[in-house]
């Protein structure tokens, strides 16, 4: 089995955002692995530690030149090969899943692994995209994961609880928390990982065509009242808040 | 037509998709407003629909008993062709993101995931989604002939009853085999309001103490005012709460009129999950707590304390 992990380097959760002009601007940004994609990565590895039948382990970024460093983290992490398609433009899931399709034929992949969500832009559609183009199946929101032959099984969350699953492979499971908890690479390891191959590919080879067009950005708060009541005598802070959520606010009979 | 793939359940149409409905109507554009209805026995349904739309197709089998998203893409993408959709609106649930990028592939449409807002302008449709962890407001452009869009629950006003009822049609579907076995599931049913429908919702982290302490406290007050019950990762990860109750980037979104935290801290992907709410309540003992920075109002005191005095005094 041939697995391919995608990853993105990402504004740290902790980070501040600031919008210059009309887009989010990352300069000064802490930038990391994106959380729900090293998921994948170290599901991956993990699979591969456990006996699965797993040959090679490739991860793959498209996007800026940060992604390197994505990418970087992953061979640290122990995947064995990466590919990065550089590009500055923002493509969508449609046009994105066009590459990662192309390239998972071209690397014989049988699974695929995506974060479920990305902590950028919000977007949870890659993993579904891409196992559509290739006709896979999919299994997003996955908690654990198994893989026997060709079939992989596991537990995923759905709208309303969760499934147990199984389905054959070739397939994409998009990965979050919960799933596993990531290593942290070793230094001999981010060593090890400055010889292992980062091939550069070029996006104009995918025909791949961005469909939607970010025409602002804007960072929106709402403007909160912060009235903070003292709960040293509970009675009275309770009381007070009542009074207030149900004559000020109006939210409560 | 504008079309809509309508969510249900206990065979009633949910909130989102009366939402979904008046987000069809007042963006624009052209062609009858159609629900898409798809299940097994799913007659009622079609019923209520007919209501709510000037148009229902109705897709009642049993390859439709149960949600597979490569059959419900399969069908959604079929009936938008053969009805020639400019709109294909999906539900922002988790099903419906996981199955609406297949349906633009399908369809080579361009896709809008998890919209605040629509309007079209020509072939031209606009929307509003966050990101950056719902901290930035982007608007997102498509052009062409069928637009794909996911419609984040909670953003439009509920449609109303239309004064005379749609036309309801059954459609032949040609249905893919699922290939993904479902071989348990675990369902958490509340007898609550659900967490997306709910206009206040009570919510309890690691600072509520124990489980015990959650039933008393958060289900307690809850229970008093008539509210939802929402969770923290924390308490879902500690088997405190089930999963269908998280709040937040990797659980529910949610946007009521009040929403009431009790001993939780704020992290920025619980926020993500609630920050749009109207009111924002809060009870912590840590006065430093990041979750005063986003709220209205709020109590610095243990929820030991001040939770017990609130059920008491919500009895008056
Ligand atoms: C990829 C990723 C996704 C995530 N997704 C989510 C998500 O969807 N939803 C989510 O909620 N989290 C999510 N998290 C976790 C998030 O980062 C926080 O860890 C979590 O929200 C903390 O939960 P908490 O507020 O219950 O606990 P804590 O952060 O431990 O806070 C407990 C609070 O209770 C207060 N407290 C303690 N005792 C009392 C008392 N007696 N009375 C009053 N107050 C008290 C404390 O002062 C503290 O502020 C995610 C994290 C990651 C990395």
């Amino acid at each position: 089995m041939n697995i391919l992990t995608l990853v993105r380097q990402v504004p740290d959760a902790e980070a501040r955002v600031k919008v210059s002009g009309s887009a989010v601007d990352l300069e000064g940004a802490t930038l990391v692995i994106d959380g729900m994609d090293e998921y994948g990565v170290e599901e991956a590895l993990r699979l591969r530690e456990g006996g699965a039948n797993v040959e090679s382990i490739t991860a793959l970024a498209i996007g800026p030149k940060r992604n390197e460093d994505a990418l970087r983290t992953a061979l640290a992490m122990g995947v064995d090969r990466a590919i990065h398609v550089e590009t500055d433009e923002k493509l969508d899931a449609v046009a994105l899943s066009r590459v990662v399709a192309q390239i998972a034929q071209a690397e014989n992949a049988t699974l695929i692994l995506v974060g479920g969500q990305e902590a950028d832009w919000d977007s949870q559609a890659l993993g579904a995209a891409t196992a559509e183009r290739l006709g896979w199946p999919q299994l997003t929101w996955t908690n654990e994961l198994k893989v026997e032959g060709d079939t992989i099984s596991g537990r995923h969350d759905v709208d309303d609880g969760n499934e147990s699953f199984s389905a054959p492979l070739p397939a994409v499971v998009t990965t979050q928390q919960g799933l596993n908890e990531p290593r942290y690479p070793t230094l001999p390891n981010i060593m090890k990982a400055k010889r292992k191959e980062l091939r550069k590919d070029s996006l104009d080879t995918y025909g791949a065509a961005n469909t939607v067009r970010v025409v602002n950005a804007e960072i929106q708060t709402r403007a909160r009242m912060n009235r903070v009541i003292d709960g040293k005598d509970p009675q009275a802070a309770a009381e007070q808040l009542l009074d207030l959520l149900r004559n000020e606010a109006k939210v409560l009979a | 037509m504008k079309l809509i793939v309508a969510e249900h359940a206990g065979g009633k149409l949910t909130k989102a998709t009366l939402e979904m409905v008046a987000a069809a109507q007042n963006a624009g554009g052209e062609g009858p407003v159609t629900l898409l209805v798809l299940g097994q026995n799913v007659a009622a349904v079609a019923n209520e629909a007919a209501q709510y739309a000037e148009q229902v197709l109705v897709g009642d089998s049993a390859a439709l008993a149960a949600y597979n998203p490569e059959v419900w893409a399969a069908a959604a993408a079929q009936i938008a062709q053969e009805g020639e959709a400019s709109l294909v609106l999906i539900g922002g649930s988790r099903s419906g993101r996981e199955y609406a990028p297949r349906v633009a592939v399908k369809l080579d449409a361009p896709y809008l995931e998890d919209a605040t807002s629509l309007s079209v302008n020509g072939s031209t449709v606009q929307a509003q989604r966050y990101t950056y962890l719902a901290r930035v407001t982007e608007t997102v452009e498509a052009s062409a002939p069928t637009v794909t869009v996911t419609v984040k629950p909670g953003s439009f006003a509920p449609a109303a009853p239309a004064a005379a009822a749609g036309e309801q049609y059954d459609v032949e579907l040609e249905l893919p085999a699922a290939r993904t076995q479902v071989t348990g599931r675990s369902v958490e049913k509340t007898s609550r309001v659900a967490l997306t429908e709910a206009d206040v919702i009570v919510t309890g982290g690691r600072g509520v103490g124990s489980p015990d302490n959650f039933a008393t406290y958060v289900e307690g007050l809850a229970d008093r005012i008539g509210a939802g019950v929402g969770a923290t990762r924390a308490v879902v990860d500690a088997g405190w709460r089930p999963y269908a109750e998280q709040v937040g980037q990797t659980g529910k979104t949610v946007q009521p009129k009040a929403y009431i935290a009790l001993g939780v801290s704020g992290a920025v992907q619980h926020l993500s999950g609630m920050g749009k709410s109207k009111f924002i309540v809060a009870i912590n003992k840590d006065a430093e707590a990041p979750i005063f920075k986003v709220a209205d109002y709020g109590i610095v005191g243990d929820v030991n304390q001040i939770v017990p005095a609130l059920i008491e005094a919500a009895k008056k």
